[in-house]
């Protein structure tokens, strides 16, 4: 019985130790994501209902919402498509350089987003590559929605092929090959095995795709122009606010995008427990 | 051409590749190219000038430090986080879990107003800080605050996976052997944890450098003191000095390049010393 | 459907899979593709099956070339080795897949479709698990609900890769003897793949011996048996002693360098010589395994133990003991020139 308790001891900390290294823990988590998170909310309703409601209101503040939701509904679906194509590529066959087409795949986020608007600003920009073509033709893409868009793009590039691309590599391609000996054509064994399988992925991609492109700041920021109630998007929009001492006004914008991310996480909560429950495990 | 892949019953391989192949070049390829190209046009002397003009080495020596101490911070702090994600349980144990992803959801834009406002002078923290006449709001510090928020998920999701599949056997084992706690620490669990933690480390300091929106607000902005390189490359844009931002967008790039290549050089030679 | 293959060739970069393969399947029987792990059995039924293409050759089904056919236009029925059954569908909507898929103008009515899928459930008897999924599923129920899906489209010819590999071996024994009778309710022409002699063996019409991406031996299990064709197969299947020339120069002194192979129980032990044939031997080992024994003995001043089984009948009316000084002398054996076996190993 000695030797029990003695086993159970040697490989735990003792009480002390944890009671530490789990306080240390909280507080860290409290002081640097608790806090900020809290200080949104309690900053933007610090005047009261009406001028958080005011703000909100305001026609400004709701052609900025628009417009960041029409760059994520743009972006969004387009890295859908790009992130299951390169996934079927890349898990369902065999051909060179592939290690190299990942990689690519994830350039985007080894670069600031600041450099991922600049790209844009030196192709299609007034001195831009396409800059005097551009003009030439009347057609704005820089400093203007286009450009918004193509930059929310690039920043959120990666992230539905990168959670794709692990997954359907370790489920391999043996259904999809019964399902063609079977008889199914290529669309009726994408739709009916391969989508079903990757379902709860592809779900968490977008979610964290949605979240980047819904809040991304800098590389928007280099391209927009900051027009007000044209090229601002919600970020851009808090920045303004922000910048003109209006508190009030930015944190209740900027509250929004918080309870983005709040919705954010509890999906992306629930998307995990799901996929958990059908032994799929999903990259963060 | 034959070679250049092996036969599969499966369909689209085409399709899908010629596709992926294209939105990549188009998006992610060419875009970027544009940076060298234009690098080119200024010529080395040119770039030479310009990254070693003296603000913008004081902005980059900036950027450097401050995502370098930032994500220190964030691997030890990271690896409490991990650790008792992993081996304790207590109430509230999945939201707290949860909540360490709120800094790949929340706006940066967001987390720049929120921790200035809150590390300002007057702020709810600034102020205990402020009476021992720290500042950290407006100073380099405050970007210190502002980077450490940003890359705070990496450490912690890089090293629980690990963590958690670190066997209790062989820590038993080495119990067994009459090795102390925290001797099982220092010597079974951190080597297997080891890389991990170095790959998290890398994560955090990569986003910090090139990390723009969190830090404009709280950094305060002045020249040679607190201002970083991503604020230099805007601020050239805005005086339509193209050549200029793009040079330094590239030197970032070359110096991250760099740092990442020696962290990996770092992690092979490690994993090859543990794999003997 | 009869099944022909004419010097088929297939690489995987600098490595042969398949070196000229030739081989005739007849009509509705059962075939055996028998061989070490990468001996290329697996490649060759998976061209058959049009996952993979050959790198030259003919394949012809019935005398009609398929090659350029795709796997879905086959009229194959593959079971994989892991089963590859759909996760995400419930028993029922697995083997309804090969139905629900057809061209509109072929697909069967809902109704059919229901009749079907039971009738084949019955068939493999596992009616009762309908409405389950797979991951609810033991790995012998899995192996058969995949096997009724592949019969589902009424295929021509049915593939098995490994179709006993991951099961224990209880449930092996029983599935083999099943799938055998299966085989000759339906008469489908169908070829598995396995690396256990004891499985070809017990279930195939015929067996294929292949080794290095080469056909060794075709024959019935008693043929392959009986008289393996080339010193591989003698290894491969079954238990074999080898007795190389320069050691034991009595059996193989008219073919020069060369190897004679016995089979453990085609050696007689007696106590004195009969002949000058027969070699001296000191008893190593003596154990009863059931009904057989297995004696292991050594030639004077040598190591190696050569095996042989006894009845327990002969046994007994002859006892052994450890140490005791005998003569054996194979009653049955084959000679293979050295040449030809450098690429064995000794059992």
């Amino acid at each position: 019985m000695s030797t029990q308790t003695n086993r159970k001891i040697s490989t735990q900390e003792s009480l002390a130790v944890t009671l530490l290294l789990v306080g240390i823990a909280l507080a860290y988590l409290l002081l640097f994501l608790g806090l900020p998170l809290l200080a949104v909310f309690v900053e933007a309703f610090k005047k009261g209902w009406a001028l958080y409601w005011a703000a909100l209101q305001e026609p400004d503040a709701w052609s900025a919402i628009k417009l960041t939701f029409i760059a994520a509904a743009i972006a969004v679906p387009a890295n859908l498509v790009f992130g299951v194509a390169a996934a079927w590529a890349i898990a369902k066959f065999e051909f060179k350089g592939k290690s190299l087409l990942i990689t690519l795949i994830d350039l985007p986020f080894a670069v600031s987003p600041v450099v991922s608007g600049l790209v844009y600003v030196l192709l299609f920009g007034a001195q831009g590559w396409f800059g005097p073509w551009l003009q030439a033709h009347d057609i704005k893409l820089i400093f203007a929605v286009p450009g918004i868009v193509l930059a929310t793009i690039f920043v959120t590039f990666p992230f539905i092929a990168r959670e794709l691309i692990p997954l359907m590599q370790a489920q391999g391609k043996e259904e999809e090959e019964a399902a063609v000996s079977l008889g199914a054509s290529g669309w009726q064994t994408f739709w009916r095995v391969t989508l079903p399988n990757i379902k709860w992925g592809l779900l968490y991609g977008v979610i964290l795709c949605n979240a980047r492109a819904m809040g991304e700041f800098g590389a928007v920021s280099v391209v927009s122009g900051h027009v007000r109630g044209m090229t601002n998007t919600m970020p851009l929009h808090v920045e303004i606010l922000y910048n003109e001492y209006n508190a009030v006004a930015a944190f209740a914008v900027a509250s929004l995008l918080a309870l983005l991310a709040v919705v954010t996480l509890v999906v992306k909560s629930l998307v995990e427990w799901q996929a958990r429950g059908q032994g799929v495990r999903l990259q963060n | 051409m034959a070679q250049f892949r092996a036969h599969s019953v499966l369909p689209g391989f085409n399709l899908a590749l010629g596709f992926t192949l294209l939105y990549l070049s188009l998006i992610v390829l060419i875009p970027l190219s544009s940076l060298f190209f234009k690098t080119a046009e200024l010529g080395f002397g040119g770039f030479w000038d310009v990254v070693t003009s003296e603000r913008v080495v004081a902005s980059l020596r900036v950027t450097f430090l401050t995502s370098l101490a930032a994500a220190l911070v964030n691997t030890f702090f990271g690896l409490v986080v991990a650790w008792v994600l992993v081996r304790y349980s207590f109430p509230g144990k999945r939201i707290v879990d949860a909540l360490v992803d709120l800094p790949f959801a929340l706006p940066t834009a967001v987390a720049g107003i929120t921790l200035a406002t809150l590390y300002a002078p007057n702020g709810w923290l600034g102020q205990y800080f402020a009476t021992y006449d720290i500042k950290i709001a407006y100073t380099p510090l405050g970007i210190v605050v502002a980077l450490t928020f940003i890359g705070l998920p990496f450490v912690v999701r890089t090293v629980q996976p690990v963590l958690a599949d670190v066997e209790a056997e062989v820590e038993e084992a080495a119990a067994s052997l009459g090795a102390g706690r925290w001797d099982v620490f220092r010597r079974v669990i951190f080597p297997a944890i080891y890389p991990a933690l170095l790959t998290g480390f890398a994560l955090a300091f990569a986003r910090a450098i090139g990390e723009y929106g969190s830090v404009i607000f709280i950094a305060g902005n002045m020249p040679y003191i607190s201002e970083i390189a991503p604020l230099l490359i805007v601020a050239k844009l805005e005086q339509y000095d193209y050549a200029g931002a793009t040079a330094i967008a590239v030197a970032m790039l070359l110096i991250s390049f760099a740092l990442l290549l020696g962290i990996n050089a770092l992690q092979w030679w490690t994993s090859r010393r543990g794999a003997r | 459907m009869s099944i022909t293959i004419e010097n088929l060739h297939k690489h995987f970069g600098a490595y042969k899979a398949l070196d000229n393969i030739n081989l005739e399947v007849n009509s509705g029987e059962l075939l055996a593709l028998l061989g070490p792990s990468g001996c290329g059995k697996t490649s060759l039924l998976r061209i058959i099956g049009g996952m993979e293409l050959a790198d030259s050759g003919k394949l012809l089904f019935h005398g009609e070339d398929v090659q350029q056919r795709d796997a879905r236009e086959r009229n194959v029925g593959f079971v994989f080795q892991h089963y590859a059954l759909f996760r995400h569908m419930t028993v029922f909507e697995n083997v309804a897949f090969g139905l629900r898929v057809k061209p509109k103008k072929e697909r069967p009515n809902e109704v059919e479709i229901k009749r079907r899928v039971h009738e084949l459930l019955c068939l493999v008897q596992l009616d009762f698990l309908h409405d389950r999924y797979p991951a609810q599923l033991s790995g012998g129920q899995r192996q058969r609900i995949a096997l009724a899906r592949a019969l589902a489209v009424e295929p021509k010819i049915l593939l098995l890769d490994e179709p006993f590999g991951a099961l224990d071996a209880q449930v092996r024994k029983e599935l083999r003897r099943w799938l055998r009778r299966l085989h000759d309710e339906l008469h489908i022409t169908s070829i598995f793949v396995t690396h256990d002699q004891e499985e070809a063996l017990e279930v195939a019409d015929r067996v294929v011996v292949m080794n290095k991406g080469r056909i060794e031996q075709v024959g019935t299990p008693d043929e392959v048996y009986a008289s393996p064709a080339t010193p591989f197969v003698y290894q491969f299947i079954g238990n074999v002693n080898l007795f190389h020339s320069r050691d034991h120069a009595p059996w193989t002194e008219q073919h020069g360098d060369a190897v004679a192979y016995v089979r453990p129980h085609d050696i007689d032990i007696s106590r004195t010589a009969q002949d000058n044939t027969a070699l001296p031997v000191e008893v190593k080992l003596v154990r009863a395994i059931g009904s057989v024994v297995r004696v292991e003995v050594a030639t004077n001043g040598s190591s190696e133990l050569i095996a042989i089984e006894l009845s327990r009948e002969r046994f007994d009316t002859a006892p052994l003991l450890l140490g005791d000084k005998v003569f054996i002398r194979p009653r049955q054996f084959r000679v293979f020139a050295t040449g030809d076996q450098h690429e064995l190993s000794a059992t």
